[in-house]
């Protein structure tokens, strides 16, 4: 028998969530496909220097990167409202917290760690120095589990309004700026061969506090959404 | 669980202890502790669209008692429960579990709650035992039936490996009911559970709800069927005069 207590309740919202997401894959693919389309796009758009697009890397990966994270945000409660699992989840005797944090992890394993891993890739295909790969990988790895939780308080609350997607990014793109700011300037300070350590600190920081704040805020916007 | 010993359960709960050497915090006991409790609505009101659909509602529900509540559509019952369920505030009143408001015992409430509302929660793309085993653990608690027997009971023998999404409107919503095997709660509060559900589903439904309350459970159901429950004590709340 799976655990009864808050824990294994947790385990078992992971695991169902992750194997929703595999029987489900377009959900995740397209996200991921964005990422890689709009990454490769940029040469043929601002020409092939090879100067001009290894300046622009950091900032080009980084903004996709955001770009593909917001697209993907819906997933992680839309299906369970309109199913109702969430009301199930709500009137669970489980703190609501912790459930909403499995559920966070469970769709950045999904559509944050993709992006980890391709991050690299992307950026070498716009002449991006392999000194600066090793801090793209810790910058997102850093940065795009905040955007899932900062994503998932704006999905909190407009799960509710049909058509929340404006509202959701008119929600969520001010609070994005600083991982933007920080991750980007992190990449290209490595590329220049300057210190990273001051922006990968500030975005920890960064994951430290959506880490332990996100999942309270989330679950009292789905409170709200559901009453 | 909290065990009150100077609150004595009543003589409908009392019916299920029948050995007197229970040792005091056996599940035996936490669970006639929440078969204890009661339900209380006092002077609810619910506001809809600028419209009042009921005010100074009181309600109490008692262990080994069935409420059903009846109306025409659009009079407030899908809201009803949802306030008591704790998932919309009231626009004045308070609901009571035990002696205490709701809000102040949630997690409590919470272990002794089961809610199958319109929207019942079942995953289109998990087979039905997937389906229950996750609620089982989301659940905790004592846990009753393994998922397998209380699909057989809900006459879903068969589909067990099958996704949800394939089987009918009826057979999704008897694998929500089957929820109400796999973990013991005392309070049930059903939303039109039989819907869509054939002639030997209705009675299925009867008989679990008659064998809760016979064992000192609690239930709240609305329903527009007709729903035979003898040997039941049965109370009626009527909305929308």
């Amino acid at each position: 028998m799976s655990g009864t207590g808050p824990l294994g309740a947790a385990g078992a919202l992971l695991r169902r969530d992750l194997t929703l997401f595999f029987r489900h894959r377009s959900e995740i693919i397209n996200p991921l496909l964005f990422f890689i389309i709009v990454v490769t796009l940029v040469p043929l758009g601002v020409g092939p220097e090879a100067a001009t697009l290894r300046a622009m890397a950091p900032g080009v990966v980084w903004v996709a990167a955001l770009l593909a994270a917001m697209l993907s945000l819906e997933g992680i409660f839309r299906s369970d409202f309109d199913d109702g699992s969430l009301e199930q989840l709500v009137i669970s005797p489980q703190p609501l917290a912790l459930l909403v944090l499995a559920k966070v992890f469970a769709h950045w394993l999904v559509s944050g760690l993709p992006l980890v891993v391709l991050g690299p890739v992307l950026g070498a295909s716009l002449f991006l120095p392999n000194r600066a790969m090793g801090t793209m990988v810790v910058s997102l790895l850093l940065g795009t589990p905040v955007l899932s939780l900062i994503g998932a308080i704006g999905v909190a609350l407009t799960v509710g309004v049909r058509r929340g997607g404006v509202l959701l990014s008119l929600l969520v793109l001010p609070l994005y700026v600083p991982v933007l700011i920080f991750g980007a300037s992190a990449v290209s300070s490595a590329a220049a061969g300057l210190p990273v350590a001051g922006p990968l600190a500030l975005l920890g920081a960064l994951l430290v506090l959506a880490l332990t704040l996100a999942p309270l805020g989330a679950a009292v916007a789905l409170r709200i959404s559901l009453g | 669980m909290l065990w009150r010993p100077g609150r004595r359960p009543t003589p409908a709960a009392a019916g299920i202890v029948a050995d007197e050497a229970i040792v005091d915090d056996s599940p035996e006991i936490a669970a006639l502790a929440q078969r204890a409790s009661r339900l209380e609505a006092r002077a609810l009101e619910c506001v809809r669209n600028d419209r009042v659909l009921f005010r100074d509602l009181d309600a109490a529900l008692e262990p080994g008692q069935v409420l059903q509540v009846e109306g025409p559509n659009g009079c407030g019952k899908t809201s009803l429960l949802r306030i008591l369920c704790g998932l919309s505030l009231p626009g004045a009143g308070e609901v009571y579990w035990g002696d205490a408001p709701l809000p102040e015992v949630r997690t409590e409430y919470y272990e002794a709650l089961a809610y199958i509302g319109h929207r019942h929660g079942v995953k289109g793309e998990l087979t039905p035992i997937e389906n229950l085993r996750f609620h089982r653990a989301l659940a905790g608690g004592t846990p009753d039936r393994v998922p397998g027997d209380a699909l057989v009971h809900l006459g879903l023998e068969g589909f067990e490996d099958v996704p949800c999404r394939t089987l009918s409107e009826g057979q999704r919503r008897r694998v929500a009911l089957a929820r109400l095997l796999t973990t013991r709660r005392p309070l049930w509060i059903l939303d039109e559970p039989l819907t869509a559900l054939d002639r030997s589903g209705v009675a299925v439904v009867e008989g679990l709800i008659r064998d809760h309350a016979r064992s000192g459970g609690m239930v709240m159901i609305t329903t527009h069927q007709a729903i035979r429950l003898e040997g039941c004590v049965l109370g009626r709340l009527r909305l929308g005069g």
